[in-house]
């Protein structure tokens, strides 16, 4: 609990779970969750990116509202009753994460979604089981786009646009359940405005964008994560000065990620970061 | 003489490639031109190709790939080739429960099968086009004509327009109003102009039934230069035509009230934003804008819709004006501080708009004395179906459903069922006919009164394939952007089918009421919000199912 009063005017006094709490008035109810170590699943929700409010998964109780309410994006207020654990709340979460699983490929979602899954007794055939129908994107032999996997949190679209890269290449296409992430009239993205600075690999949660690299390795069975290690170093192409990880199995590296809490990067990279280290590996192959 | 094309040349001049004035913020500003124009396109070529994509995207600016987004998330906009004539033919529920079956059988005759090219035309099923009152409708795009709406419509008259025959829409001529309301509000001053209107306790007839007076005192008090007001007449709520109707009886009566609005709480420019089908009313509200002149006092532009239920919702209608993808936003913030190019927005719909001049004239007190207490004012229904005369009734707030009903000339055939409210609204049982229509009548008995849209089923409809039209509606109308809706729309869609099948499970029923009540509680808007009334009030009243 923080030590402090009300007569800060930047606070807050609300209820949290039972238990009064005071928050800064421009939180919002996650922020304030995750600072009292209340725990939240998101999907679509990036530290580094602005609310979207579509995957629903972070909805809690709020006292008064019909509805219930996502607590990415709604900004706490004097008095504001919130119970984030109820009946209601698991049956919902847990519902939205059926519906995923029966429209989505989630094999390979991040951790935080199995725990949740997991938590929640997700039965992923519920809603009937998931069946393959896209054909993976493979354009050039940096990233790769696997739709079945999407689950159309915009992540990408947002990291590719206003919100990092400002490259604008992909928007959402259509509407409804057939709406998808696509390039305009879907041309390959060499075509199109993409600058390959892989951001949007870097934002998306369920892999449905990939190193080519590790695509290759994932279909050769031979990606293996642990044995990969990661190694921090900074970028050396130019006097930004952005924070790299590289991840190296085998002595090569197979994918670059940047990480988001970093000052310079946000997590976000340009094709030379995030893509040009082959030189790495091949002065290592000259050299053995 | 313009430099360059982008200050209003003819032709393309060295300088297009490398002069630019206003800078960054002048060129997006011009996203808002993004639909206007594509409908140009789509209406002068049939449909948007690759490179008038592109060049679109250049000229405005904008990014192909968000071009395309937009371009995609609308019925009317086409980014495949089209022949040059599509109609568009209404087969919802309205027309279905009219027992207006014939018409799709005859055009599968005549022309052939839906969504099939035959020489220059191709006709395709639509949503509700709003003419229910008027008999079986089509709405007909043609590559540089004038776009008609045509009700009541033979197959014969669609295949000959198909097939090029020229027709014109008869659109009367408009007559230039007083404004007298106008001018006893000017007289007034903004805040008692308001002041009337809270007194009124007039609510929205879009649906939500939010009091008109709390919206307009919320945008005058909120801070900022520019204030917009936003008329939305994105009428496409199955089995309702009110709105266009007002404004085919008089567009003056609009756009008064939008004046009257936009004086009280200091609005900047106004909006109206009308269902794209309803090209009609849109001739005669531009014809009347033009006669009106300076009269209003605030410049009022007209927005023509793309076929898209979705942008009836407020947020999603102001994303749509802005252009982009018509897609909701979260609220809060609300319209009344963040609306329409996150400035301070009033938006309401036709029908209390229309009211306005009445309340200025008359008082807000007079306008209170009629309804009831919470539900004040007259309030028009849409009445269609198997009832001897369809049309727009106007009453007191009070009527019920069987007066109404009376009203329009009493059912054809044995009633079977009612469905109050449109797609979003719920079959009314047996008792719910005899509710007062009033708002706090219809929350007690759970009664939506969503847009006053009444659809009366006889004997003769198969309530099931009514029941399975909607959630195909749904499914087809989710804009996508947040899961419950998504998914749930498709998934309602599913377990329909299989109970129209007989072919359901215990599982399946418990699914439905799952996927039911997690998109009422999770998702983002109103459409997400209702899209399980009407399939759930068809299973408690034992119209689908009920198979053991």
């Amino acid at each position: 609990m923080i030590e402090t009063t009300l007569a800060d005017p930047r606070l807050v006094e609300i209820t949290l779970n039972g238990e009064t709490a005071l928050a800064h008035a421009d939180a919002t109810i996650l922020d304030v969750c995750r600072a009292q170590d209340v725990d939240i699943p998101t999907m679509c929700f990036l530290e580094t990116l602005t609310p979207f409010n579509s995957c629903r998964l972070c909805v809690v109780e709020v006292a008064g509202s019909r509805t219930l309410i996502p607590s990415c994006s709604r900004t706490v207020e004097v008095g504001m009753e919130i119970t984030t654990e109820s009946e209601r709340v698991a049956n919902t979460r847990r519902i939205l994460y059926e519906m995923y699983a029966s429209t989505v490929d989630l094999s390979l979602s991040d951790d935080d979604t199995r725990r949740w899954m997991a938590k929640y007794e997700v039965k992923p055939g519920r809603f009937g089981e998931y069946e393959s129908h896209r054909k993976v994107k493979i354009q050039d032999d940096l990233y790769i786009r696997d739709y079945d996997k999407c689950v159309m949190c915009y992540r990408c679209v947002a990291a590719c646009g206003t919100e990092a890269q400002n490259t604008f290449a992909i928007d959402v296409a259509g509407r409804g359940l057939s709406s998808t992430i696509s390039t305009e009239f879907d041309v390959v993205l060499p075509d199109s405005a993409c600058v390959y600075c892989g951001n949007c690999i870097g934002v998306c949660p369920t892999g449905a964008l990939m190193f080519k690299s590790e695509y290759d390795m994932r279909e050769a069975g031979s990606w293996d994560e642990s044995r990969q290690t990661v190694t921090t170093t900074i970028c050396s192409f130019c006097g930004v000065g952005c924070s790299l990880d590289l991840h190296v199995q085998d002595n090569r590296i197979v994918k670059v990620s940047s990480p988001l809490d970093h000052d310079v990067t946000d997590g976000h990279l340009c094709i030379k970061g995030r893509f040009g280290y082959a030189h790495i590996q091949e002065e290592a192959g000259r050299s053995t | 003489m313009p430099e360059s094309t982008w200050s209003g040349a003819t032709a393309r001049t060295s300088a297009d490639d490398h002069v630019a004035y206003g800078g960054f913020h002048a060129a997006i500003a011009q996203r808002r031109l993004l639909l206007p124009a594509l409908h140009a396109v789509q209406d002068s070529v049939g449909w948007v190709s690759h490179g008038a994509l592109n060049y679109i995207s250049e000229r405005i600016p904008v990014a192909p790939a968000e071009a395309y987004g937009v371009a995609t998330f609308y019925d009317l906009i086409a980014t495949e080739p089209l022949p040059r004539r599509v109609a568009r033919v209404c087969d919802d529920i309205a027309c279905v429960a009219a027992g207006r079956t014939k018409l799709i059988t005859d055009l599968e005759a005549e022309i052939g099968p839906e969504n099939t090219p035959n020489g220059e035309g191709m006709w395709v099923r639509s949503p509700c086009l709003g003419h229910c009152e008027k008999g079986s409708a089509a709405f007909i795009q043609r590559a540089g004509e004038q776009a008609i709406t045509i009700a009541p419509v033979t197959a014969n008259q669609i295949a000959a327009i198909l097939d090029g025959e020229p027709t014109t829409m008869a659109t009367p001529p408009v007559v230039a109003s007083s404004f007298a309301g106008l001018a006893r509000a000017r007289a007034m001053g903004a805040e008692a102009v308001r002041e009337e209107v809270v007194k009124s306790r007039i609510r929205g007839r879009g649906g939500a039934a939010f009091p008109a007076g709390i919206k307009w005192n919320g945008v005058a008090d909120a801070s900022g230069d520019t204030k917009y007001v936003v008329c939305n007449a994105d009428e496409s709520e199955p089995g309702t035509f009110k709105d266009r109707w007002l404004i085919e009886q008089d567009p003056f009566a609009l756009i008064e009230g939008i004046a009257i609005a936009a004086y009280a709480v200091g609005a900047t420019k106004a909006y109206i934003y009308i269902r794209g089908e309803y090209r009609e009313a849109e001739i005669l509200l531009t014809s009347a804008l033009e006669v009106a002149g300076d009269a209003p006092g605030i410049e009022i532009e007209i927005r023509r819709g793309a076929g898209a239920y979705i942008c009836g919702e407020e947020t999603a209608l102001f994303n749509s004006i802005e252009g982009f993808r018509g897609q909701p936003r979260q609220k809060p913030p609300f319209p009344t501080t963040s609306g329409l190019f996150g400035a301070p927005t009033l938006i309401n719909n036709v029908e209390t708009l229309v009211a306005i001049p009445g309340i200025v004239s008359d008082g807000g007190d007079a306008f209170a004395r009629l309804g009831t207490e919470e539900s004040t004012g007259l309030k028009l229904f849409c009445v269609s179906g198997a009832v001897t005369d369809p049309g727009v009734y106007q009453v007191e707030f009070g009527a019920t459903t069987r007066e109404l009903i009376d009203l329009a000339g009493g059912a054809q055939g044995e009633v079977r069922a009612v469905l109050s409210g449109g797609a979003a609204g719920s079959f009314l049982t047996e008792d719910q006919i005899d509710v007062p229509l009033t708002f706090e009548d219809g929350r007690d008995a759970d009664i939506s009164l969503g847009s006053g849209a009444i659809i009366v089923f006889n004997t003769e409809a198969d309530m099931t394939a009514i029941t399975y039209r909607i959630a195909e509606f749904f499914a087809h109308e989710s804009c996508g952007l947040c899961v419950p809706c998504r998914v749930g729309t498709s998934l309602q869609l599913d377990i329909v089918g299989r109970i129209c099948e007989g072919a359901d499970t215990d599982a399946d029923l418990y699914d439905l009421d799952n996927i039911g009540w997690v998109m009422r509680d999770a998702s983002i808007c109103g459409l997400g919000h209702t899209a399980a009334n009407a399939v759930e009030s068809a299973l408690r009243i034992g119209l689908i199912g009920g198979k053991t």
